[in-house]
């Protein structure tokens, strides 16, 4: 029994030691890789998480599988925290963000992040916020929606699915290029629970996920007026964007969903990553699987996430001042 | 009767391997303190990428009924609840299994599970477009009033004193407050990092029930009073069977309001089965054995928090709205697989999706067969001695608290929670109360916020929010019912203080 004890004490000895060893970009990655997800299992962030990283194992990808840790609460405050505060920035442990959130969230304050105590390493998906009514609303355009909220100021509700989430922006941003003032009714529960108050009718309208508002439109339970984004979306080809529309609406709350890594991580373990990763989210079973649950890829590499990170905080900075 | 046809899908040979794996896995999971119902389908998920859509939703829908009754067992035998459903299970189900009745308890919580879920599950299959419209008329105003009906509550649960529970009650609305508010944004009560997310309600529920027991069995130890051992006597199958066959009052009482409950989205599951708990006492000639190792309280709660897994899939499956978080999950599951629930998925996937709730069918009866199977075994673990008993408690939900979100803080707080409820079941207030209050709390509150923004845009002037509030139909009958629990708890209180006689019945 003693040697027994005294073996298992070298050996976790000897296991401490090799976790110890600084990690060098020759033998990245020696070891399984952690993505912290700042929302709960089975959200759209953990799934789509748990799908572009299936294939990190492979041999021509990382060849260390990648897993998932989730750290909710706080609409993605907990886990960004921890992450920024107390995760190691060896590599090892990656997290999972979510652009406009915690950008929003840090101008906001009371939070322990900045978009500087982050290094992105590349986006994975882009989910733009649309404007949905019930299928009897008497709103089929949105001008209408728009027109009568100008002449009814505080009459029009939308729903979201939080505070300073992209469906917060979106409706902020529309709000300040229509002049009409809607009311903002933010849900606990997420989008599913934003998209249930549209499509009972406790509310005018709301904004939510194109993916999800896709699905229900699909099902014949709302319409979708119009994209808070700078094109028009594949999947809903006759919706206008709200800049098509007149309304000067940029796409500062699409949510865009990657990986990233904490500031002060080696910067040879930065670019194994930022070469390996894209290449990974385009993986042939990848793009199917995310197809098929309606998640729309958006892959972009390192410098393109600085920019759109960078060009965020200006945008947001300018509308949430004052707020 | 559409759904008979696709029965043959359920017993090919992997999908029924999957079915009775599931069912078996799940009851494991259930039973194990911090794994919830959500978080074990949430884990089956990446699993059912390569199996076919029809055999990945056989092996989802087993593990929900299942992991749903396996949480009785950690309930009864250890005290813990492993999701807010199985809350009520514990109060009887635990004082059974300390009397040695555990096998007893195990029986009547699983065959009560059963009936309750093919029960549910029916209702999906023939009322799905009708209940459907039902789940979408709870606005934000019905679902304040249905959490003050819950809130209402809790002066009749499980308490000595109508106003020790209130006051119990109060203390958990003030718990359910710290953390960020999402509606308003303000940060409140947050005086350690560890509680930026709130207090999670399953590392809230293993320090409240479980710690005041294990501190209570070590202060045992101390006193070097004998160790105690119970005798677990074997218990017929056949005599459970009666027992459950004449408990029909129960039975029904927990089988409707789990049904009509779960069909809420947002509130399902979490209150079904303690209000069927409280109701099942309300109209129960044996009120006072409540709280002592009744059977009653066990069989209303059982049969209610599964009767709720069918209807929670209602709005689901046809306005693709997840009605509770494992049913959000689940949604995850169906998208992966291409399959996009709306009103016309009955016809556009008819294969699969009818042999996922046939399979949700059988799925109920293994339950019932394995859970009993194993019930004889599990109920020893009532004889075990204390120390060891205290320790194995101990240990469980320190790992179950921090599994929930891999976080050393909610291991504090289920510490802090549990040392703090020693003390103040010492001054005769009750753990369930203090749950409820915690549970209801956030629903009340932001529902009440949601509801005012909406009045505020719907009528002017200063009665806004009374006529949001106080008219419609369905808004009227919740406050006639809020009136009548009301009433209710302070007569009976008003007659228990008036005759002494019943006063020391019910402190016995």
């Amino acid at each position: 029994m003693k040697t027994m004890l005294k073996t298992l004490g070298l050996s976790l000895a000897a296991a401490t030691m090799a976790l110890a060893i600084p990690a060098s970009a020759e033998d990245y990655p020696s070891r399984p890789i952690g993505v912290a997800v700042s929302y709960g299992a089975g959200g759209a962030t953990d799934f789509q998480a748990r799908i572009v990283t299936m294939v990190a194992g492979n041999e021509d990808m990382l060849g260390q599988p990648m897993y998932i840790l989730n750290k909710p609460g706080a609409g993605g405050r907990v886990g960004w925290n921890w992450f920024a505060e107390e995760a190691e920035a060896d590599g090892y442990m990656l997290s999972a963000y979510n652009v406009p959130h915690f950008i929003a969230q840090s101008i906001k304050g009371g939070v322990k992040y900045s978009a500087d105590s982050f290094e992105p390493i590349a986006n994975w998906g882009a989910d733009p916020a649309v404007v949905v009514v019930g299928k009897d609303s008497p709103y089929d355009t949105i001008e209408e929606m728009v027109d009568f909220a100008k002449e009814n100021p505080g009459k029009v509700t939308l729903s979201g699915a939080g505070l300073f989430v992209g469906h917060h922006i979106a409706a902020l941003q529309i709000q300040k290029a229509t002049g009409a003032k809607f009311v903002y009714i933010p849900t606990k529960g997420g989008g599913a629970a934003a998209m249930k108050a549209v499509i009972a009718g406790d509310v005018v309208g709301g904004i939510n996920n194109l993916s999800d508002a896709f699905r229900a439109a699909e099902a014949g339970n709302v319409k979708i007026l119009a994209v808070a984004d700078l094109e028009r979306n594949d999947f809903l080809p006759d919706v206008p964007t709200l800049k098509e529309a007149g309304y000067d609406v940029d796409n500062a709350s699409v949510n865009f969903r990657g990986l990233m890594v904490p500031k002060g991580t080696p910067q040879d373990v930065i670019d194994v990553l930022a070469a390996k990763v894209p290449g990974m989210f385009e993986h042939a079973r990848v793009t199917k699987r995310m197809k098929a649950g309606g998640s729309p890829l958006h892959v972009m590499n390192r410098e393109e996430v600085q920019a759109m990170w960078a060009k965020r905080q200006e945008t947001l900075s300018e509308l949430l001042e004052g707020l | 009767m559409e759904f008979l046809s696709y029965f043959g899908g359920v017993f090919e040979p992997i999908a029924f391997m999957l079915l009775l794996g599931g069912t078996i896995g799940g009851l494991i999971l259930g039973a194990t303190p911090g794994l919830s119902p959500t978080m074990a389908v949430a884990l089956l998920i990446p699993f059912t990428f390569q199996l076919s859509p029809t055999q990945g939703l056989i092996l989802l829908g087993a593990a929900y009924t299942s992991t749903v009754a396996g949480g009785a067992v950690s309930a009864i035998l250890l005290k813990i609840p492993g999701a807010p459903a199985n809350i009520a299970t514990a109060l009887d189900g635990h004082e059974m299994a300390k009397n040695g009745e555990g096998a007893r308890a195990l029986h009547l919580s699983f065959m009560s599970s059963g009936i309750g879920g093919i029960t549910g599950v029916l209702l999906l299959i023939f009322l799905t477009p009708v209940l459907a419209q039902w789940a979408l008329a709870f606005g934000p105003s019905h679902l304040f009033w249905l959490a003050i009906l819950g809130v209402t509550v809790i002066g009749s649960l499980d308490s000595k004193s109508f106003v020790k529970g209130l006051l119990s009650g109060c203390i958990g609305l003030w718990l359910s407050m710290i953390g960020y508010d999402d509606i308003q944004g303000a940060q409140r009560f947050i005086f350690h990092d560890a509680l930026t997310g709130g207090i999670h309600i399953i590392a809230a529920l293993i320090g409240i029930f479980a710690i005041p027991q294990v501190l209570d069995m070590f202060a045992k130890g101390r006193r070097k009073v004998a160790i105690e051992t119970v005798e677990v006597p074997e218990h017929a199958i056949g005599d459970s069977v009666r027992e459950v066959a004449r408990s029909a009052r129960p039975l029904t009482i927990g089988t409707v309001i789990g049904s009509i409950v779960g069909l809420i989205p947002g509130i399902g599951g979490q209150i079904a089965g303690l209000v069927a708990y409280d109701q099942s006492k309300k109209f129960s000639p044996n009120k006072a054995k409540f709280g002592t190792g009744h059977p009653e309280g066990l069989i209303a709660a059982e049969s209610a928090n599964n009767a709720m897994v069918g209807p929670s899939l209602v709005p689901l499956l046809t306005l693709s709205i997840p009605g509770s978080p494992t049913a959000a999950v689940l949604l995850g599951g169906l998208l992966i697989h291409g399959i996009f629930p709306g009103s016309d998925i009955f016809e556009r996937n008819p294969e699969v999706i009818w042999t996922f709730i046939n399979s949700m069918l059988i799925g109920q009866i293994l339950m019932v067969i394995f859970g009993i199977a194993i019930a004889k075994w599990a109920a020893k673990i009532a004889r075990a001695p204390l120390p060891i008993m205290a320790s194995a408690v101990l240990v469980l939900s320190l790992f179950g608290s921090y599994s929930v979100q891999q976080s050393m803080g909610d291991v504090w707080i289920m510490l802090s929670l549990g040392l703090g409820m020693y003390f103040l079941e010492k001054f005769g207030f009750s753990a369930a109360p203090v749950v409820l209050g915690l549970i209801l709390g956030p629903i009340a509150e932001s529902n009440f916020v949601q509801g005012s923004m909406i009045a505020g845009a719907m009528y002017d002037g200063v009665w806004a929010k009374a006529t949001y509030f106080m008219t419609g139909s369905l808004n009227i009958g919740l406050i006639v019912l809020v009136i009548l629990s009301v009433g209710y708890s302070f007569m009976s209180h008003r007659a228990n203080s008036k005759s002494p006689a019943s006063d020391a019945g019910a402190r016995a």
